[in-house]
């Protein structure tokens, strides 16, 4: 298990793993909407989490693709199937090194594009936290989606309609943390229900994902 | 004589065959009868006005749209655990009608919204969670439209179905949490005092059994599209192979 | 025979209108594919018949 994560880590990093991708977009999204609804810092201000929270789960939902289709195409997802590695436990893998390659810089970089909208003084935090919390959940949930989708042609949009939907919970849960976080309102709710999705996420869906692959790999 | 007899195509069309005339018969004639007597005649609510007549409508729609999926949810269980085919082609011909059903009740919703509330449409969570249920029924159509093995892709959807529903569910509770509603409560329950006023609530029953008869002959009748259209490819297939 | 609708009119007719007309537009859809499908299976069977 350590191998097959140390080996997607390396390819996800090395140059054409999207690494740096999803980050960029992230922080163009971020740029882009102030250009859309307009400078004023205090409509910013009051936008800035739900901005934050939409760019990244629109950067994370990006890069879901990569997370089989590689090894689907080259034919060692074959032979993972085959090892004695179970194969819940080879999507959770997959789903923790997309969240290392991709959820964890934008959870990092969150902050800093807080910045750029004028985010809250408290809203940091709560900022950095909610998105640490649900962007788990976003990858597991996105790897489900990438093995339905996995055998077909034109999967980057059917990915999209699929797994938006499954993403609702998350968001609102997760918005909802770092809006209350900002106006410094009590945060506790929201958080542990966005933890509860995401642990009961991360939990029962790579289940549902190595059913879906061993369907598609028969 | 047990229920899984029908889970043999040739039966299931026989039977569906015999009893779609009569099934098809009484949703005319239900939805015919509670729509027009619901239109013509009755009266006008004290604060609502006319519009309380697209209660026949809406209310029976945003029903069906909901126990549509949870017909899909059975089906697609059937599917997984007994593996009859007509349980996983009658999930897949439930969803259009479904969705169907979902736009009708958003829509009739907003038009009733726009002169009562004011405006077509509010992040009320009852409206939000009906959007986001249309966005499950297309993922699930565009699912099964998009695979070309006919037995993986009931595999999938019934998957993506079951952990949909969860997600739907989830969804549900949390767009509660969310935002409160504008919405009213519910307009019909076992609780008598609760309910809309009998004068509204005859004809309502017999719409919204309209639409449960309607749903029931459209999912047979489209069953049986789906059965005779796997069929098709089968033969076609064992034609281009010999 | 028509009911005073007030100034709802609109509203109420509209609603009216789009729910029968897609329920109408469904149902007809359904009932096309089946005869199609239905042709379709009669044809491809003749044919495997004679054949086999």
């Amino acid at each position: 298990m350590r191998a097959l994560l140390a080996r997607d880590l390396r390819l996800g990093v090395r140059a054409g793993g999207g690494f740096g991708l999803g980050l960029a977009f992230f922080l163009i999204v971020t740029v882009l909407v102030p250009f859309g609804v307009g400078p004023e810092t205090a409509l910013l201000a009051r936008i800035a989490p739900g901005v934050l929270w939409i760019g990244a789960l629109l950067a994370c939902l990006l890069s879901l693709d990569r997370i089989l289709a590689l090894d689907w195409e080259d034919g060692s997802l074959d032979l993972l199937a085959t090892a004695p590695l179970p194969i819940e436990g080879v999507v959770s893998i997959k789903a923790l090194a997309h969240w290392i390659t991709t959820g964890l810089p934008l959870v990092l970089a969150a902050p800093l594009l807080g910045v750029l909208l004028n985010l809250a003084p408290d809203g940091y935090l709560w900022v950095l936290v909610s998105l640490a919390v649900g962007t788990p959940a976003l990858s597991v949930i996105g790897t489900f989606g990438a093995a339905l989708t996995i055998g077909l042609k034109r999967g980057g949009l059917l990915l999209s309609l699929l797994v938006l939907p499954l993403y609702v919970p998350t968001l609102i849960f997760g918005a909802e943390v770092a809006r209350r976080g900002a106006d410094g309102l009590d945060v506790a709710t929201p958080l542990m229900l966005l933890a509860g999705i995401s642990f009961g996420a991360m939990a029962l869906l790579p289940f549902a994902s190595a059913a879906v692959l061993r369907i598609n790999l028969r | 004589m047990s229920l899984w007899e029908y889970a043999n195509p040739v039966k299931f069309i026989r039977t569906t065959d015999v009893v779609l005339p009569w099934v098809s018969g009484l949703a005319v004639l239900c939805l015919t009868v509670g729509l027009i007597w619901g239109f013509f005649f009755t009266p006008e609510d004290y604060r609502q006005g006319s519009t309380v007549k697209i209660i026949y409508l809406h209310v029976p729609a945003a029903l069906m749209a909901i126990n549509a999926w949870i017909m899909m949810l059975i089906a697609s269980m059937i599917w997984i655990i007994r593996r009859h085919h007509v349980s996983a082609l009658a999930a897949r011909a439930a969803a259009p009608v479904g969705a169907v059903m979902t736009v009708i009740a958003l829509a009739t919703g907003a038009l009733w919204g726009q002169p009562m509330w004011g405006t077509w449409w509010v992040w009320d969570p009852r409206l939000t969670s009906f959007l986001i249920l249309f966005l499950f029924y297309l993922g699930y159509i565009a699912l099964w439209s998009a695979i070309e093995d006919d037995d993986t892709a009931a595999d999938l959807t019934s998957i993506l179905c079951l952990v949909g529903s969860v997600f739907a569910l989830l969804s549900r509770y949390a767009v509660n949490f969310w935002n409160q509603g504008l919405h009213q409560g519910a307009s019909l329950s076992l609780d008598k005092e609760e309910n809309v006023a009998d004068v509204f609530y005859h004809p309502l029953l017999l719409s919204i059994a309209g639409f449960v008869l309607l749903f029931v002959a459209l999912v047979f009748l489209r069953t049986q599209t789906e059965i005779r259209a796997r069929r098709t490819r089968a033969l076609i297939a064992r034609e281009q192979q010999g | 025979m028509m009911p005073d609708l007030g100034k709802y009119a609109g509203a109420v007719l509209s609603s009216y209108a789009v729910s029968l007309g897609l329920i109408v537009l469904l149902v007809a859809v359904s009932i096309l594919r089946a005869r199609r499908t239905k042709a379709a299976l009669d044809l491809v069977e003749k044919r495997s018949k004679r054949n086999g």
